[in-house]
């Protein structure tokens, strides 16, 4: 059987907790790829920054955003992180529902700049919440051995989810 | 614990820098759905798409969103000659990623539709998702990548996964 689509390591937080770490990623995949549960403390702001071997933000990073709020649809553009939304948009998030966000990360071993793509799809029994697809990019062409998920503002609750899977092409 | 058996690679391929298609043939029809993965296209790919056994009439149709800085946009077209699953990206020193999702592709009963997504730093389409048809009630037993224009450098890397449901 092909050693594809494994579980590398699974983190669920028994306490609130600013951000995540996945380290000492094993260099014998082809993809990696995340799946996450997530709410945020905030009340009107949430979502994942994502960061590839470093916390730090700046101008190695950018996004492009395309989201739907339910009755209308938006864009932006960044220039220091990563980031993807996970819970509805416009603050009054209803208890106790989590978003969920899919995070790809194709050829992360290689020499090239880094390309992401993360979808969030939150849903929120109220008028708004906010789909979201990003694009974004690392432009340095460090293999990738560390994803640092940080709480967009505030943090992620107790009970929040995340799941590293290598994908694997032999 | 993941899909396990159930995600596993058909087939790879990369560009060999002389040729503008990279081919699947002979795909099994023993999984229930596909995924192809495509990573590191070269700034000079225009519009990547996957052909369906060999079929280059206008079979396809697709209704996407799509975004940069400037806004996000939806629309639709009909008639098309393939999947388009890629677009140029304008940024030096990146790529396009491109994920092909087909769908219940081994049916010979119902026309085909799926799932295309790609992400890139391009002006007007920096990232893109669509749901696409092709209009065939035919099993699918190859795909045809074509670049839309230039040739698939040795960089440019494919992978062919198949899902199964059981």
């Amino acid at each position: 059987m092909a050693n594809t689509y494994k579980l590398i390591e699974a983190r669920t937080l028994n306490s609130n907790q600013t951000s995540i770490t996945f380290s000492s990623i094993p260099q014998t995949y082809t993809d990696l790829l995340i799946k996450a549960s997530t709410r945020n403390l905030a009340s009107n702001s949430s979502g994942i920054n994502i960061y590839l071997n470093s916390t730090t933000p700046g101008s190695q990073y950018k996004e492009v955003r395309i989201y739907g709020t339910g009755s209308a649809t938006g864009s932006d553009t960044g220039n220091s992180t990563i980031s993807i939304s996970t819970q509805g948009g416009g603050g009054g998030y209803t208890a106790n529902t989590f978003g969920n966000t899919e995070i790809y990360i194709p050829d992360y071993t290689s020499s090239n700049y880094k390309m992401v793509s993360a979808d969030g799809v939150p849903e929120n029994n109220a008028t708004a919440t906010l789909l979201m697809l990003t694009a974004g990019l690392r432009s340095n062409t460090a293999a990738v051995t560390s994803v640092i998920l940080e709480a967009y503002e505030s943090s992620f609750v107790s009970g929040s989810t995340f799941y590293l899977y290598g994908i694997k092409n032999s | 614990m993941a899909a396990g058996a159930t995600y596993e690679p058909i087939a790879t391929a990369s560009g060999t820098g002389s040729s503008t298609t990279i081919t699947f043939a002979s795909i099994p029809q023993t999984y229930t759905d596909l995924v192809i993965i495509a990573a590191n296209i070269d700034i000079q790919i225009d519009d990547m798409g996957a052909r369906l056994n060999q079929d280059s009439g206008s079979n396809y149709s697709r209704t996407r969103i799509v975004g940069d800085s400037s806004g996000a946009n939806s629309y639709r077209n009909s008639n098309l000659s393939k999947v388009y699953f890629g677009y140029k990206d304008n940024t030096a020193g990146t790529q396009t990623y491109g994920i092909l999702n087909l769908m219940n592709y081994s049916n010979s009963t119902t026309y085909k539709t799926g799932i295309a997504r790609y992400v890139t730093h391009s002006s007007g389409y920096g990232i893109m998702a669509e749901v696409y048809l092709w209009r065939s009630t035919a099993a699918i037993t190859r795909i045809d990548i074509d670049s839309g224009n230039a040739n698939f450098s040795t960089n440019c890397k494919f992978t062919l996964y198949g899902i199964a449901a059981a």
